[in-house]
């Protein structure tokens, strides 16, 4: 039996947040009563005519960019002919064999380094409407469309055929998510359905040339289902050819609930689209200045982040990776740098008590109260030594929940570390007192003794005393 | 004379001159609508309360002694393949029989700002497919200089409200000949503009990279006015031009002294009816006497225009007819099984079948394995249509031809015969293809009929148009003679 390897190219649709939609006026946002963010021309009523919007224009080329995509002097519309009722002309504009960008690449990390992924193509389009059932599509009795959808912007990103297992492709899609919210075109929230995916999936025995006959997955909905659905489709593919079988070309559809997927339609049945160069829209002639300045717009792509972090910052590349991974949580920690200037400390922070804050609460980092400055504070407050590190992670609960500055807690709460020697000197004393036990274990060589003692006498001053200093004096005593 | 059937700069005159009021002259109009359109059946829709609404305005307007537009008051008839908001606006077509735009078209909106008034929606061929508005859902349009004759088409309604003096003015669409070729059947104006001077933003399309909306009037002077009023970049249309727009009245000097006129040879062959050469020669003639230089040439690559256009304008109709389903607007067949049983149902019900070949055609020339050799094909061959133009006019200042190769044909007689009526598009079709602007002028008679001289002139030169046909019209008295009705 050969040994297979699995073949994917990802296809995946970015909306982007323009506030009008890419043809006309009408507003981008996501949800309102059914047909209300709509007008004649997204309607496609008799008559109205699509004007491009050049925002949508500005943020194609600026995700292509992020993206190391050539940017195409001369680009056009076309109309991509089905018939569809949630399409409201019976044909999509798109863009067919001259699209705004191409050939760009992308890096994914994997168990054998970086891998860097092609870019075959981005295009625009605009998206459809929505088709809403009772109960499920076959079983409906009538369905309503929602319009409200239709014409807002996307871009379609074709990957090359470089991914080589399920783990890949849901890298490649994390990835990809990462750097288009880094560019800002798009809020990338698959559950909005504002990033999308099919995948094209085959395989083909190691060692070999050329492509088996591939299957397009559509309807993943999650990084999780993108890869459960390769991973069984690569299965089932396999256990086809082993069987003696054959790989028939055709859309496949997965389906969360039975973690399979089904055949929705064979080649034959294939759309034929009829694409034509749209006559309603003029060609799209790209003046290289503006693209110098959209490039130059554009803030440090975290790859290079991340690398300047563990060179700049001396910080591990695992922290710069997850420092990295928004570039939101990255402007943050350089904020919180600029005011503390110990990286490390600040990233144990951010990485711990924070992160774990924000997913308990389910909250963004740009939503977070605690702010860069107020965080440095308690850092600060820290490294002085006014309160402890165990002190700090209660006064920085209190922070998260109330958006309080550090110094106002520990002052409102008399939470200031007990540093006096003569304070904590009084406090040893009476620890010893009332432990002889552990003090006389300790003498007989017991280590461990000493533990306990720190912690009583930590306990008896409320959590307050320097430990470091309680630690030497209670030696010193002994 | 039927006071109708003055021209509306006669009619401007009067208003300010406060010989009339607008709402008389309106009541007056629709009188005549009245009167003469159960004969010929120019309208599917009467707007009378909207436009003497509009009248009355115009009325305090100028009795508060405010400087009104040329087009005040005049009632315009609209081709009803353009949107009037509230208005009910068909194409033509059943499948639209029901439907109410919530927008007026950018041309309807500059006339009415330059406050015309809408005398109603005028009938054409269904989608403005056809050359004689037999294609038409509702109802057949006769001509009224024989009302056994077709007004032609696409744009018949339109042609043949202004010749029998039940618009003034109108607004009609060309896509291979639909103003020019109804103009010349029905002996008044029309014009073409060039590609992009005016808005298509809601005219209800058919081949959207060729049609263009223009004005039927009854003299130069009048067509000069109304391209004055609906010209100029629309931000709503991408493919509507930035230029500078002129004032084209500034252009009708009695004068072609020196100006140099091309006739296509190819425009002059046989397939033209003799009488119709004879006429268009004689015209010829006439300017030749007034001072042009007029001299035959040629443009080779005319044969291929009528396939070339066949082809463009069917791929384009196969796609932009394709929003007609029943799901969003428009009739919905009934009793249908699903989705795509409605779309068929609905479809099949509601189109007719000039409508339903051009969509095959269209659908056919657009498939895979088809593209390349037919619309692709096509593509390229008016590039070199363009290219004879742009030849041409590097030495004529206007081009010169019949408009049509007969005289309005009998209603009837060339229905069953899709090729035939094509053929009557020959003149017309290669303007589009070019996106140059071409007029049609009252140039004479054969057998009674009126016939039309097209002048065909370069991208955005609509002005020399204007001189050369205004130049004609002062030394010829065809645009006085009416029908008798």
């Amino acid at each position: 039996m050969p040994q297979y390897e699995t073949v994917i190219g990802l296809e995946a649709h970015v909306e982007l947040k323009t506030r009008a939609k890419i043809f006309c006026d009408s507003t981008t946002e996501f949800g309102g009563a059914p047909n209300t963010h709509v007008c004649p021309v997204c309607l496609g009523l008799p008559g109205a005519l699509p004007v491009v919007n050049k925002k949508v224009v500005e943020y194609a080329i600026r995700a292509a960019l992020a993206l190391n995509c050539k940017i195409a002097e001369f680009s056009k519309f076309d109309r991509k002919n089905y018939y569809y009722p949630d399409m409201p002309k019976n044909y999509q504009i798109s863009q067919y064999d001259l699209p705004i960008a191409k050939h760009g690449c992308l890096e994914i990390d994997t168990a054998n380094g970086v891998k860097k992924i092609g870019i075959t193509r981005l295009h625009m389009e605009e998206d459809t409407g929505k088709l809403v059932h009772q109960g499920t599509i076959t079983t409906t009795p009538f369905s309503l469309v929602d319009y409200n959808r239709a014409g807002v912007p996307l871009i379609e990103i074709v990957s090359e055929p470089d991914l080589r297992s399920p783990e890949e492709a849901r890298q490649y899609m994390e990835k990809l998510r990462t750097v288009i919210l880094y560019t800002g075109v798009s809020d990338c929230k698959m559950e909005e359905g504002s990033l999308r995916c099919d995948a094209n999936i085959s395989v083909r025995p190691v060692g070999t040339g050329g492509f088996g006959t591939k299957a397009e997955i559509k309807n993943l909905n999650s990084f999780k289902s993108l890869q459960r659905s390769l991973a069984f489709e690569a299965e089932r593919q396999i256990k086809t050819l082993e069987a003696g079988g054959k790989i028939v070309q055709e859309t496949r559809t997965w389906d969360e609930g039975k973690g399979e997927t089904l055949s929705l339609r064979s080649k034959e049945y294939a759309h034929d689209y009829r694409y034509l160069p749209d006559p309603d829209l003029v060609p799209l002639l790209i003046d290289r200045q503006w693209v110098a300045d959209i490039r130059n717009s554009l803030p440090e792509m975290p790859d290079q982040r991340r690398l300047r972090y563990v060179k700049e910052y001396g910080l591990p590349a695992y922290d710069a990776a997850i420092l990295t991974n928004t570039k939101e949580l990255a402007d943050y920690f350089e904020e919180c740098v600029k005011a503390y200037p110990h990286p490390k400390a600040i990233s144990n922070w951010i990485m711990g008590d924070l992160n774990r804050l924000l997913n308990l609460h389910g909250i963004e980092i740009t939503g977070c109260k605690v702010t860069p400055q107020n965080l440095a504070s308690l850092l600060m407050l820290i490294g002085r030594g006014t309160i402890s590190g165990k002190i700090a992670k209660t006064v920085f609960a209190e922070m998260f929940a109330g958006g309080k500055a550090a110094e106002t807690i520990v002052k409102e709460k008399g939470l200031t570390q007990i540093s006096d020697k003569r304070v904590i000197v009084a406090i040893v004393d009476e620890v010893l007192a009332r432990n002889p036990g552990p003090v006389e274990d300790y003498k007989a060589g017991r280590e461990r003794a000493l533990g306990f003692l720190v912690g009583q006498v930590m306990k008896a001053s409320q959590g307050k005393a320097n430990p470091e200093l309680a630690n030497k004096l209670l030696r010193e005593k002994l | 004379m039927q006071f109708t059937l003055r021209t509306a700069h006669e009619m401007h005159d009067q208003l300010i001159k406060k010989e009339i009021s607008a709402e008389e002259l309106n009541k007056t109009v629709f009188a005549r609508i009245d009167a003469v359109d159960d004969q010929i059946g120019a309208y599917i829709t009467r707007t009378r309360e909207n436009a003497l609404a509009q009248a009355r305005a115009v009325d305090r307007q100028i009795r508060n002694g405010e400087k009104i537009s040329p087009l005040s008051g005049i009632p315009i008839a609209i081709k009803d393949n353009i949107c009037t908001d509230g208005i009910r606006t068909t194409a033509g077509s059943k499948i639209l029989s029901n439907f109410i735009p919530p927008y007026s078209a950018t041309v309807v909106k500059r006339l009415e700002a330059a406050g015309s008034t809408i005398a109603g929606k005028a009938n054409l061929d269904e989608f403005a497919m056809g050359s004689s508005n037999e294609n038409s859902a509702f109802l057949v349009t006769r001509n009224p200089w024989d009302t056994s004759r077709v007004p032609g088409g696409s744009s018949g309604g339109s042609a043949a409200a202004v010749a029998a003096g039940a618009a003034v003015c109108a607004l009609g669409s060309d896509t291979g000949g639909s103003i020019r070729q109804p103009a010349s059947f029905c002996g008044v104006v029309g014009m073409k503009p060039t590609y992009g001077a005016v808005s298509r933003y809601g005219l209800i399309a058919y081949a959207s990279s060729l049609d263009q909306i223009g004005p039927f009037t009854r003299d130069v002077t009048d067509c000069a006015l109304m391209l004055n009023a609906i010209c100029g970049h629309d931000p709503l249309d991408s493919t509507s031009a930035k230029y500078q727009a002129v004032d084209y009245t500034g252009f009708l000097k009695d004068d072609v002294r020196g100006m140099k006129l091309g006739v296509p040879e190819e425009y002059m062959a046989e397939g033209i009816d003799p009488a119709v050469r004879g006429v268009v020669l004689k015209a010829m003639e006439k300017l030749e006497s007034l001072g042009a230089v007029v001299e035959y040439t040629t443009l080779p690559h005319t044969e291929y225009a009528l396939p070339t256009y066949y082809l463009i304008a069917q791929a384009e109709a196969s796609s932009n007819l394709a929003r007609y389903d029943g799901v969003r607007y428009g009739i919905r067949a009934k009793g249908s099984e699903d989705v795509i049983d409605m779309f068929m149902k609905t479809r099949s019900q509601g189109f007719g079948h000039e409508v339903k070949r051009r969509i095959m055609l269209g659908t056919y020339a657009l498939s895979t394995g088809y593209y390349d050799a037919h619309y692709l094909k096509a593509l390229k061959v008016r590039t070199l249509i363009k290219e004879d133009f742009d030849r041409a006019f590097k030495k004529y200042d206007l081009l010169l031809s019949p408009v049509s190769p007969t005289t309005a044909f009998r209603i009837g007689e060339k229905i069953d015969n899709p090729l035939q009526m094509y053929l009557s598009d020959i003149c017309t079709i290669s303007v589009n293809l070019a996106g140059i602007p071409g007029l049609s002028i009252p140039c004479g008679f054969a057998g009674g009929l009126p016939v039309g001289l097209q002048l065909m002139g370069r991208h955005f030169d609509e002005g020399t148009m204007f001189r050369a046909a205004y130049t004609f019209e002062q030394n010829t008295d065809y645009h006085k003679q009416f029908p008798e009705l």
